[in-house]
Order: C-alpha cells, then sequence, then structure tokens
C-alpha cells in the first residue's frame, strides 16, 4: 500500500485523505496511519509546492555547481557535505560518483549574489579543491513535470 | 439518374453514436465521459521509435501481413501474456486497427445465410460487419444479473443449424464485463461441440481488474476454431496509430490475408516500427496505466454508489454501465436531458444494442479532476430528478 500511496502523493500532495481512500479501495483510517508512519520514518519528508517562477515577476537565478573536495579523515563526505547544506541558499546537495564529488544546488535573488556564495563560502571551505558554476538559463521540466503550458484534451467528444 | 446506392449498405443503420455525437458537437462547453480512448499519450519510447523510422527513410509497404519483426514480437508477446503460441509466418498478421481485423475475419469466414451470434451491449461493428459479409447477425441479449457476461445458456437458445461464428467480445466494451476461465471453459465445451468458430476481440486484454485476462484461444482444442484480435489502441494508447492484429490458424488466416491484400496492402509502417517498441519495452507502460485506469474506476464504482445509480463493478476496459431504469426514462431521453441541463455527455446503453436500454456508458479515461466535476454535476441532475433538489 505505501508504494501506491506515495506513487499518487509524489504527484499531488494535495489530494483529499477520503479520495486517496476510494482511489485505492482502503479505508481513510488505515491511509492516514499510513501517512503518519512513513513521516515519522522520513519517508514522507515534507510537502512541498512545484512553482515556475519564471512566470512570476519575482527574480530568480540558479545554478548548478560541482564541487570537488578532500574527504577528512574519519568522517568522509557527509561532515563536508553538512558544512554545505546547511546553508539557506543551497537548495539540494548530491554526492555524485565520477569526476566530482558534491552537485550543489544553489538559489539566489542575482547571479552576483550565487557568484559570492561560491567564492565567498563555497570555494574557501578547507576541505573544498575546487569549483565549476553553471547557471540555469531554464527549466523545462521539474520534478517530472513539464512546466510549460497546460496540455487540452484534443479527443473527439465522444467515440465508440 | 439510377440510383448510385447499394440496398445493403443503406439498409444499415449509422452507428448510434453517431447522432449523440453531433448533439455533444454542439456544445461547446460540455464536460465528456464518453471517450472510448485512453487519455494517455502513447509512452514517448514507442512516439520515439516511430519518428526513428521516418527519420531513416522507412517510408515504404512492408509485406502484406506486417513487419517480420512485429509478427515475431506479437507471437512472443501472446505466448509470454496469454500461453498461447502462433508462428509468426503463417499465424499473425498486422492490420489497420482491431476493426480490420473484425471485418475481414467475418469476410473470410462467412457465407451468405451464415449465422453469427452477437453478444449485446458490444462495440458497434459487429452486427453491420456481419451484414456486409452476407451473413446474418444473431443477438445474445446479455444481462446485469449475469454481469453481462455470455452464459451456456444464452448461447445454447440461439444456436441454430446455420450458427457458424461467435463472436466473443470480452474484456467488454461498454459494460467493462470479464470473462474468467472456467466461464470460457463453458462455452468453449459447447463452441466444440456444435462445430463453432470464435472471433474473439480481446483488444481490452491488458485492461482487467483483479485477475488475468484468458484468451479462450489457450483453451484445449480451441486454436483451431479461434480468431484472436487485439491491438495496440488500448493497451498503449495508440488509438490513432491504427494498429492491431489477428492471429488465427492458418487456413483461417490466408484467406483474411487475402482481403487485406487488395484492400488495405499494408498497416502503416511507421506505426508497425513504433509498436515493436511497444511489445518490447511497454510492458511497465502498461502496468502504470492499468493501475491508474483501476484506482479511477473505484472512484466511479464509488461515487455511483453515494449517488444511488446502480451499477455491477466492472472489472475489464475503461467503462462503467451504470442503470437509470428507476427514473422512467429510456437511455436516449436521460442522455439527452443530462447534456442539456447540466452538459455532461455520457453514451446512451442503446448505442451497443437494444439491450443497452435503461444504461448508460461512463467512461474513466479522464482526469480525476474531469471526473469529479462531472460526477458532481450527475449527482445535481440526478437529485433534480429524484426531487431532493
Amino acid at each position: 500500500m505505501r508504494e501506491k500511496i506515495l506513487a499518487i502523493i509524489e504527484k499531488n500532495s494535495r489530494i483529499d485523505l477520503k479520495d486517496l481512500a476510494i482511489l485505492l479501495g482502503e479505508n481513510e483510517a488505515a491511509i492516514a496511519n499510513e501517512i503518519a508512519d512513513m513521516e515519522k520514518e522520513h519517508i514522507i519528508c515534507g510537502y512541498h509546492t512545484l512553482i515556475n517562477w519564471d512566470n512570476t515577476s519575482e527574480e530568480k537565478v540558479m545554478a548548478l555547481i560541482e564541487v570537488k573536495v578532500t574527504p577528512q579523515r574519519g568522517m568522509g563526505f557527509d561532515k563536508i557535505a553538512e558544512r554545505i547544506y546547511q546553508y539557506s541558499e543551497v537548495n539540494a546537495v548530491y554526492l555524485m560518483s565520477g569526476a566530482f564529488d558534491f552537485t550543489v544546488f544553489i538559489e539566489g535573488k542575482t547571479m552576483r549574489q550565487v557568484a559570492q556564495f561560491v567564492s565567498e563560502k563555497l570555494s574557501p571551505m578547507e576541505s573544498v579543491l575546487s569549483t565549476a558554476t553553471h547557471f540555469v538559463l531554464k527549466k523545462y521540466k521539474d520534478h517530472g513535470t513539464v512546466l510549460a503550458e497546460g496540455t487540452t484534451d484534443e479527443r473527439m467528444l465522444i467515440t465508440p | 439518374m439510377r440510383n448510385p446506392l447499394s440496398d445493403r449498405i443503406v439498409e444499415i443503420q449509422p452507428s448510434g453514436i453517431r447522432k449523440f455525437f453531433d448533439i455533444v458537437s454542439e456544445m461547446k462547453d460540455a464536460i465528456s465521459l464518453g471517450v472510448g480512448e485512453p487519455d494517455f499519450d502513447t509512452p514517448w519510447h514507442i512516439r520515439e521509435e516511430g519518428i526513428y523510422s521516418l527519420e531513416k527513410g522507412r517510408t515504404f509497404y512492408t509485406s502484406n501481413a506486417g513487419l517480420k519483426e512485429l509478427k515475431v514480437e506479437v507471437c512472443s508477446y501472446l505466448s509470454r501474456r496469454f500461453e498461447v503460441t502462433y508462428d509468426p509466418d503463417h499465424e499473425v498478421m498486422v492490420t489497420v486497427g482491431g476493426s480490420e481485423a473484425i471485418d475481414i475475419a467475418l469476410r473470410a469466414m462467412l457465407d451468405p445465410g451464415d449465422e453469427v451470434l452477437i453478444p449485446q451491449p458490444s462495440y458497434v461493428s459487429y452486427v453491420p460487419c456481419t451484414i456486409l459479409a452476407n451473413g446474418v447477425p444473431v443477438i445474445i441479449d446479455l444481462e446485469a444479473k449475469d454481469q453481462f457476461k455470455l452464459t451456456s445458456e444464452k448461447l445454447l437458445e440461439k444456436i441454430t443449424p446455420k450458427t457458424k461464428v461467435l463472436v466473443l467480445p470480452f474484456p467488454n466494451n461498454p459494460t467493462g464485463a470479464v470473462m474468467k476461465a472456467e466461464e470460457l471453459e463453458e462455452i468453449a465445451k459447447i463452441v466444440i461441440e456444435k462445430d463453432l468458430f470464435v472471433i474473439s476481440d480481446e483488444i481490452y486484454a491488458e485492461l482487467t481488474y483483479g485477475s488475468d485476462h484468458t484468451t479462450i484461444a489457450a483453451l484445449p482444442g480451441m486454436k483451431d476454431r479461434t480468431v484472436l484480435i487485439n491491438g495496440f489502441s488500448k493497451s498503449y494508447a495508440m488509438t490513432g496509430w491504427r494498429l492491431g492484429y489477428a492471429a488465427a490458424p492458418r487456413v483461417i488466416l490466408e484467406q483474411m490475408l487475402k482481403i487485406h491484400q487488395f484492400a488495405i496492402m499494408c498497416a502503416p509502417t511507421t506505426s508497425q516500427y513504433a509498436a515493436v517498441a511497444a511489445l518490447r519495452d511497454g510492458d511497465k507502460d502498461v502496468q502504470v496505466m492499468r493501475e491508474s485506469y483501476d484506482q479511477r474506476r473505484r472512484y466511479l464504482i464509488h461515487t455511483f454508489k453515494e449517488m444511488g445509480l446502480e451499477c455491477f463493478e466492472p472489472h475489464g476496459a475503461f467503462y462503467t454501465f451504470p442503470s437509470i431504469k428507476r427514473f422512467g426514462m429510456t437511455s436516449d431521453e436521460f442522455a439527452t436531458r443530462l447534456l442539456r441541463e447540466e452538459k455532461v455527455a455520457v453514451v446512451p446503453g442503446t448505442a451497443f444494442g437494444d439491450c443497452g436500454e435503461g444504461y448508460l456508458r461512463i467512461s474513466y479515461a479522464y482526469s480525476l479532476k474531469n471526473l469529479k466535476e462531472a460526477l458532481s454535476r450527475m449527482d445535481r441532475f440526478i437529485k433534480k430528478l429524484d426531487g431532493k433538489a
């Protein structure tokens, strides 16, 4: 049941508990308990809204930064990651396989602000060897959702 | 001037759906629950394969029976999913949708006067195609009390010395009824005893909820008597690609192929390449779509119950077939008023045979949002009829 609940609320976290129960053919209380458990177990870590900021008047700049580090003795990568993700400017941090170690997503109001963060906060960290900053020019799809215009139902209204 | 038309074709009634379609088309803001096709787009990897085939210039005819690699994939699919084996070289052909396969199967099998048993409510083409093939359609009225399944009593009642073919339309459009293996065994016994043939339209085979589909062709002694029809439209959301197939004993298939050869040449090449990708890598897509239909099916059945609309629980396709008998109106009247007063389009059950009177076909191939809005309008309409609003 967990996987089915997650599959639905991953796409639509605002769905009514009642509807969710009907769709899955389960009773409402059981679904509510399952969700509460998953929250406790940190399987469900939050309920966010997918916003296409490009369609607002808000200025936002996003950058993906490749970071190479030297892992610290006895602490590996986790400790460095923690030092990076504590910054509120940082949206996401992933440990990567391949040519560099971390992918860091930064969000700022201006390019200058992002650049400043990299040069003043990120690069000077003692374990950081190098960074490469890539600015996001346009978001096409995010969290499995295409951000462009909505689609319309082009099917004929009645077919056999 | 002489009458340019054939009497036989003029006598065939246009599809009952057509008339309703014309009314609906005039209403710009109507919400429809009337479609007979998936709400999903064709999965991208399948579409991409179609695009590649165009880029590579594969714009020629294929052989009449279809691409060899597609026929091989069809056979491997049928054996992996339904445990029935066919020879890709002699027992399978690719058609322009399941519809073409229905037409040419009937034409290949019927002599004038041969009777074809057609259980109804069912898809609109079996009767006219039988008439066009010089056959005589004999209707078997299915009933809600049998969950719209074909029972051996009903079958035996209509068999005469002239009966040659039984059309088996399960999982069923419009009722959503399915036939389980043990129920098919009963039918198969009679078919063999009475020396009949079966045209089994299994276009909704992938869309069953609760138990897997069984094909009658897989039952002992039945492969030699069955034309199995399936296709890509419903399971892979590929209606516009117009691609289906028939699997049948070589003697029948050779004659079907002859008609296809002269009337069609071959199914669209682009679609055939796309279909290869569908069968090779599409199982996951089908599974996701099936789960999604199943959820909406539960939603509709649940809401009908709350609305006081009687409906047997369908286990296949993407339709529900609720009864409106208690309102003392015909299906046509009910559907027309629902459209005029609440702007919700549904299909009257009578479009699928006279015994569909008293029922509506309501499709759940819509987003939950769309279903909710349409159902709340229906609820208002029903409350009005019941004098509660």
